[in-house]
């Protein structure tokens, strides 16, 4: 057994494989070069006609299939990229056989409307109840496959099969904190020692029409179409919402120990966890920050660090109104006056809002910024927000020695998640 | 994955509060009285608004008991006021209820499955698509035009567990989790495994599912996995082709170290045992594979006397005939006595359905009796003695086998 512990005498987690996927490619190197260069990946929809939308852009990945695929399926095929290039990275295992848990963050399940108009045209036009007549034909049709992707478990499950992970998949949802939360569960099950490796993913390819206008009708998208590229602004005075986008990003997680054992190459380890839920309104963070700030001192005492210790801050900073005024103000409230000091960006400036994904692909992000000694920027920041006094890497990448890291995610219903990552255990 | 309960220790898992709502009735004296006491039989049926299929109406339910505020009930659909309502009848069985400093500490995991669609909105748009000259230009223009924004956060899956932490201020961390019975199995494991481990005190878990929904019936439909004709037993209408009847269910359980309910003063329902989960293919043999493995796992936790079994089983044919043949095997084994499936009478609530296993288990260690057989099949015998430990089990519709092994308090 091994004998790194942490400061609280738990066992120490590392990171020794990583994938993602977005709008600016496949794989890290692509998405790397992408990310600090600066370039944005989004785009003018082309997925779907953007007749009466507000907002006619968004970071979809479009280009891993030919024609439109159905949400879940896409859903699947990024986590699937993902999966392949951190199992690879980390060489454990043999293909189809992970030897640890699976962790997946995937957005919840709808019928896409592609499918329900199948069923309903199909069906028999004497019913008068819609959805009597889509039933009708749904027996009637009798397709495994479109059955089996109308259930929540079946990404996950399709995932479990085709990397052969250990025991029941779990599949979970905490909105846009979701791809951290997979993280912290994978992490908490090494420490106990249920598991020595976790396969912990968070994927999301669900811009579709109608959530695009869910989202548009509470008024949280960017409608800067005129220059999709220059849309996403988090932390700028002009920014007006946040852009849908999609993607994947995995992390193989291994007690440190075992990972050592096996000569596999330790990529970063995770330091702290922490959460904590809100209780002020669905969609609005308390006022006062408190439920923010506690999980961030929460996740930075859970990695036993003090705030002097944090050099970049990946922060949530989806670019809208909201969400940034209140994720600066809490910074602020945590790190006091040397906030300032301490370089902080946001990724969704240029890969838009991964939702389900953004904390897992943010912390594959902030791994590589640590590895690589380059910082991301925050592109789009043209106007500064005189209320938000945070150095947010502006336009441009920067060259600074990074060992620890911050990553934020938040998500509507009140979900707080904080990750604290590190080049080496303490 | 095994889950060492081991013996006796300051970290057991006690449940100490439990909510529950069905068709059968609010609360636990009512559960009781309808399995263990009343001659079994199902409580209101629903075949009308939901023909061919039959299906289990929640109770009427004063919501304004658990839910004071209007705002909060109004922005919610259905399942999450299920959801909210029992789970503010746990807490405050648990006697959480209002104890901010306790709450503000305390974990959820609630088990989810998705929003409920405005199946009109559907209804309309679906007639419309066929006649409008751009179809597609038609679908942006009525669902911009048609969608409500408040219908969508109560359709995202985690907005059950925030609504809990606004009406019930349960404010530590908060995961759901997704994906049918399998969901509420892990929700259940994972949060007696941080108990076990020291990763949490007290976890508020639960679920709740509404049946009254078409959409979710389509879902079903698709894999035509349900029953049509009268409710009868899942031993029955696996023998008659198989289907499964849905039941409106909201279950919530206050998991607790015995620790810390000691401290505080309060007793326990039921020691929750291991908790197992696994998957298979469900290629024939496949499930009744991995439940045989999990028995085999909790052998040596077993009592001396065969253990009383709440059997999840859906009434889907194959795989009620592949856990009744298993079930016969280990009764001729000696291991496994009395047996109840629990959905002949409360139908399956899928993410419920586990947590609804794990909290009728409790109730009947608790009251020192088990339930009456309901079963002309013969499978489920009369029990004749007070048990000690029973077996919750669930086999999902589609994947995922679990199940808890749980123990009386002394």
């Amino acid at each position: 057994m091994g004998k790194t512990r942490d400061h609280l005498g738990r066992p120490v987690v590392a990171v020794t494989g990583m994938g993602v996927v977005t709008s600016l490619g496949q794989g890290i190197d692509d998405n790397w070069s992408a990310l600090t260069s600066g370039k944005s990946g989004i785009h003018r929809i082309t997925r779907f006609p953007v007749d009466h939308l507000r907002t006619t852009m968004a970071g979809t990945v479009d280009f891993l299939f030919d024609d439109v695929p159905r949400s879940a399926v896409l859903t699947e095929k990024l986590a699937e990229l993902a999966a392949e290039e951190a199992i690879a990275r980390a060489k454990i295992g043999t293909p189809g056989d992970f030897p640890g848990m699976l962790f997946m963050a995937v957005p919840p399940v709808e019928l896409d409307w592609s499918v329900k108009r199948g069923l309903y045209d199909k069906g028999d036009a004497s019913v008068s109840d819609p959805y009597d007549r889509m039933i009708e034909s749904a027996m009637a049709l009798n397709d495994p496959d479109i059955y089996e992707y109308a259930l929540y478990a079946c990404v996950a499950d399709k995932t479990a099969d085709r990397f052969g992970t250990r025991g029941a998949p779990i599949s979970l949802s905490t909105a846009c904190a979701s791809g951290a939360t997979a993280i912290q569960l994978g992490v908490e099950a090494i420490r106990r020692g249920d598991t020595d490796a976790a396969l912990c993913i968070g994927t999301d390819g669900s811009v579709q029409v109608e959530s695009l206008i869910r989202f548009s009708l509470l008024s949280a998208l960017s409608t800067n179409n005129e220059d999709p590229a220059a849309a996403s602004r988090p932390f700028s005075k002009n920014r007006d919402g946040f852009v849908m986008a999609e993607g994947a990003g995995a992390l193989v997680l291994e007690d440190y120990d075992a990972a050592i054992a096996r000569g596999a190459e330790i990529l970063a380890v995770i330091r702290g966890v922490a959460e904590q839920a809100d209780d002020f309104h669905r969609t609005r963070s308390k006022p006062d920050g408190s439920p923010v700030i506690g999980a961030m001192r929460q996740a930075l005492g859970d990695a036993g660090i003090a705030l002097d210790e944090v050099d970049y801050i990946n922060a949530h900073g989806t670019s809208t109104p909201e969400n940034d005024k209140m994720e600066a103000l809490s910074l602020e409230a945590v790190f006091g006056d040397a906030v300032t000091g301490i370089p902080i960006s946001s990724n969704k400036s240029m890969i838009g809002h991964t939702l389900t994904a953004a904390g897992a692909i943010e912390a594959v992000f902030s791994i590589q910024t640590i590895r690589s000694g380059i910082i991301p920027p925050t592109i789009n920041h043209d106007v500064a927000d005189p209320s938000i006094s945070l150095d947010v890497v502006p336009n441009v990448a920067r060259a600074a020695p990074v060992s620890m890291v911050l990553s934020n995610s938040f998500g509507f219903g009140g979900q707080n998640a904080c990750l604290v990552i590190a080049a080496g255990p303490a | 994955m095994s889950d060492k309960s081991g013996t006796e220790s300051a970290r057991d898992v006690w449940i100490t509060g439990i909510g529950l709502i069905s068709s059968l009735g609010e609360g636990l004296d009512a559960h009781w009285q309808a399995l263990a006491v009343d001659e079994p039989h199902v409580g209101a049926v629903d075949t009308d608004h939901f023909a061919p299929f039959p299906v289990l109406p929640m109770v009427p339910l004063e919501l304004d008991k658990q839910i004071p505020r209007k705002a909060d009930i109004r922005q919610m659909e259905p399942w999450q006021r299920l959801g909210t309502y029992a789970a503010g009848l746990a807490l405050a069985d648990a006697g959480l209820a209002g104890d901010l400093e306790r709450l503000a500490h305390m974990d959820m995991i609630v088990a989810a499955g998705g929003g409920e669609r405005d199946v009109d909105v559907d209804g309309q748009i679906l007639a419309g698509l066929g006649v409008a000259a751009d179809s597609e230009a038609f679908l942006n223009e009525r669902l911009a035009n048609d969608l409500r924004p408040t219908l969508f956060l109560a359709q995202l899956s985690n907005l059950l567990a925030g609504n809990i932490s606004i009406v019930h201020k349960v404010t530590g961390s908060s995961r759901t989790f997704m994906g049918e019975e399998i969901a509420g199995i892990s929700a259940v494991e994972i949060a007696a495994r941080r108990i076990r481990a020291g990763q949490g005190d007290q976890f508020l878990v639960g679920a709740a599912y509404n049946a009254e929904r078409k959409d979710m019936l389509l879902s079903l439909a698709l894999g035509n996995t349900l029953w049509q004709g009268a409710v009868n037993s899942v031993w029955e209408r696996a023998n008659a082709g198989g289907g499964m009847v849905t039941g409106s269910l909201g279950v919530f359980l206050v998991l607790e170290s015995r620790e810390h309910a000691e401290a505080r003063g309060r007793a326990g329902y039921a020691k929750l045992g291991p908790v197992l989960s696994g998957r298979s293919r469900r290629e024939p043999g496949q499930a009744a594979a991995v439940a045989r493995g999990q028995i085999d796992a909790l052998r040596p936790a077993l009592g001396d006397k065969p253990v009383g079994v709440l059997s999840g089983a859906t009434g889907i044919a194959r795989t009620t005939l592949e856990e009744r043949a298993l079930l016969e095997t280990l009764v001729a084994e000696g291991i496994v006595g009395p047996i109840r499936a629990t959905q002949s009478l409360i139908g399956n609530s899928l993410e419920a359905a586990f947590p609804a296993q794990v909290a009728l288990a409790a109730l009947a260690l608790s009251r020192k009796g088990f339930y009456r057989p309901t079963d002309p099949t013969g499978l489920e015998l009369e029990a004749a003695d007070v048990p000690t430990q029973i077996l919750a089990t669930s086999w999902g519709f589609w994947r995922g086998e679990g199940m808890a092994l749980l123990e009386a308090i002394d």
